[in-house]
């Protein structure tokens, strides 16, 4: 059990909890009490630090939005847009309540009347944005590794192939989202032609723009691996006559996992970064929305709201990153590689 | 009579900015059914490229590799491969990794019990049973390299092709290999081809000695019968003048006549 616990916890990257798991389980508090102060001490004082240069440094700067808001003013604006967000939510529960109930009404008195349910079209909130994002980077990601995966295994297992598509991917790499997004906005408006669209075209357009900036890290770490594999385990596989799927599949898959996952994990971080510009330019209704508004929109405290969109996108992305990390340490075989 | 595998007069060339190199010359073996073969010569000197090419995994420019009356150019598992370094998966336990071995050979014409049976069978040839569900990083090197024989054994091949298998073991443990394989030997009397560098490994464990001059251009110097009456003891043998005979004459060969000019 405490075994399992701690295994969980390094799996996680959460290292900073075994120290305590391990003094709940009775192990001398002495030693795991030093581990704790280098593990939470240290990262802790740093963050104080941080958080007072912070304070008096933007005491120092005035805009024409006021005084750049410091860790309290921001603070503040946590709270304030928590409200909102629950005041919107009770909103929306008061509105379906009253439907449920007009349109209990109407089946009561006529049981054949037709009753129409509406959503309701209340304003996005911060944390809605936050989820549009998340649903957002997560189409986009999929579909650029649902590509970048498969051509990167080819790819990998012929030189060939590998020597033909490298300009390309070179060529394409470096190229910024907002140097796309132009050109992917028309082309969905083009194509993706609709009466009844299943999702907007402003969705549509940011998750093809993070595709196409988060396809390359996948591609080429995935080539790199399969390209790495040790040419014994592919002559096992000839020995044994295996086709080239099962290859691809018993052999060549399993043994680049980790550099699968190394690509993936770039990949979902490019990805993240891209989609908030995305959306700033595309006006998705996500967090590069709000930000852009609030910039527009210019009241005092603006600045603090989009600061807490700046920490709500560095966590999530932190949180994105340890997921893909936890993955990784889980599918890869080789438990006691150091990966961080 | 034709005999069970025809090594006929295999050249091969392998392409460099210089034109063909010619890296093996006319390399003729013949070899019996149920006999042990060693291929000794100093490293450079083409022997993996012999085994590689029986093997299926090189084709040769001229000539060709004869089993059974049919001519092999391509690999497969009826000439298992037993790697230097194992070339076991990391991923699979041992099990599983005999196991891939065994359904991609047999899947089609053994049930589920009887690919099962097969596969713990050839785990206690080896005496690894007591390991079979760890993975190859969890065990020693010898350890690893009877899973890989293991493996190879299980395809149940016609020939089984061996590359320095305990090239990278420590004495000791070479030793204990040395004599399990003597041992599975003595069992299934499979037909093999060792490639190895070391005399005392090639006279103990061989039917026949196959001496390869050095490259470029190698081929054979000379073959050396072994007439050793089987079961052969490792300390019996230290003293046994027939063995030291033996011994000697591939000694002069390697260290005499053919002797590496500067390593």
């Amino acid at each position: 059990m405490k075994d399992k616990a701690i295994y969980f916890l390094e799996l996680t990257g959460l290292n900073w909890f075994v120290p305590l798991a391990k003094i709940a389980s009775g192990e001398p508090a002495g030693f795991q009490f030093q581990q704790l102060t280098k593990m939470i001490g240290l990262p802790l004082l740093a963050m104080l630090t941080f958080l007072m240069f912070w304070h008096l440094g933007a005491a120092k700067v005035d805009t024409s939005l006021g005084q750049l808001p410091g860790p309290v003013q921001v603070w503040e604006q946590v709270k304030v847009l928590n409200a909102e967000h629950q005041a919107e939510r009770q909103r929306a529960d008061e509105f379906y309540q009253r439907q449920a109930e007009r349109n209990a009404a109407t089946l009561a008195k006529n049981p054949d009347a037709e009753i129409r349910v509406r959503d309701y079209t209340g304003r996005a909130t911060f944390v809605d944005q936050i989820w549009t994002s998340l649903f957002t980077v997560f189409v986009g990601f999929l579909l650029a590794s649902l590509i970048a995966i498969p051509i990167g295994i080819v790819s990998g297992l012929s030189q060939n192939l590998y020597n033909a598509i490298n300009p390309l991917i070179q060529i394409f790499k470096p190229v910024s989202p907002l140097a796309w997004l132009p050109i992917v906005t028309m082309v969905v408006s083009a194509v993706y032609v609709s009466a009844d669209p299943m999702f907007s075209k402003s969705f549509i357009t940011s998750a093809i723009t993070v595709m196409l900036c988060s396809l390359w890290p996948t591609l080429i770490n995935t080539a790199v691996g399969v390209s790495s594999i040790d040419r014994d385990l592919l002559n096992v596989g000839k020995v044994l006559r295996l086709s080239y799927f099962t290859t691809v599949w018993k052999i060549v898959i399993p043994s680049s996992i980790p550099m699968i996952f190394t690509g993936l994990r770039i990949s979902l971080g490019i990805g993240w970064m891209v989609l908030i510009a995305a959306e700033m330019l595309a006006q998705n209704p996500g967090l590069g929305k709000f930000v852009w508004d609030e910039f527009q929109n210019g009241s005092s405290n603006s600045l603090s709201r989009i600061m807490v969109a700046v920490l709500a996108i560095g966590l999530i992305g932190f949180v994105l990153d340890r997921i893909m990390l936890t993955l990784q340490k889980f599918f890869s075989y080789d438990k006691n590689a150091n990966i961080r | 009579m034709e005999s069970y595998l025809n090594i006929d007069h295999v050249s091969i060339d392998f392409p460099t900015a210089n034109g063909p190199f010619r890296a093996l010359d006319k390399v003729n073996i013949q070899i019996n059914k149920g006999e042990f073969v060693s291929i000794i010569g100093h490293s450079g000197c083409g022997k993996s490229t012999v085994m590689n090419i029986v093997g299926g995994l090189y084709q040769a420019t001229e000539g060709g590799v004869i089993l059974q009356g049919k001519e092999v150019n391509e690999p497969g598992p009826d000439r298992a491969i037993v790697f230097q370094n194992h070339a076991l998966f990391p991923w699979l336990t041992c099990y599983q990794n005999v196991e891939l071995a065994v359904k991609s050979v047999f899947g089609k014409t053994r049930n589920r019990q009887q690919i099962r049976d097969w596969t713990l069978h050839n785990l206690e040839l080896v005496h690894m049973t007591h390991a079979k569900d760890k993975l190859p990083a969890e065990i020693s090197g010898g350890m690893k390299q009877r899973i890989g024989i293991a493996r190879a054994l299980a395809m149940e091949p016609k020939v089984l092709l061996m590359d320095e298998p305990f090239g990278a073991l420590d004495a000791l443990t070479r030793a204990h290999l040395q004599d399990s394989l003597m041992e599975i030997q003595a069992e299934l009397n499979n037909t093999v081809i060792m490639i190895t560098h070391d005399v005392d490994e090639a006279v103990l464990l061989s039917d026949k000695i196959v001496m390869m001059t050095n490259g470029p251009a190698a081929t054979i110097g000379e073959i050396l019968q072994v007439d050793l009456p089987r079961p052969r003891q490792r300390l019996a043998l230290a003293d046994n003048p027939d063995y030291n005979h033996y011994r000697s004459e591939v000694i002069k060969f390697l260290h005499q006549r053919h002797a590496r000019k500067a390593a």
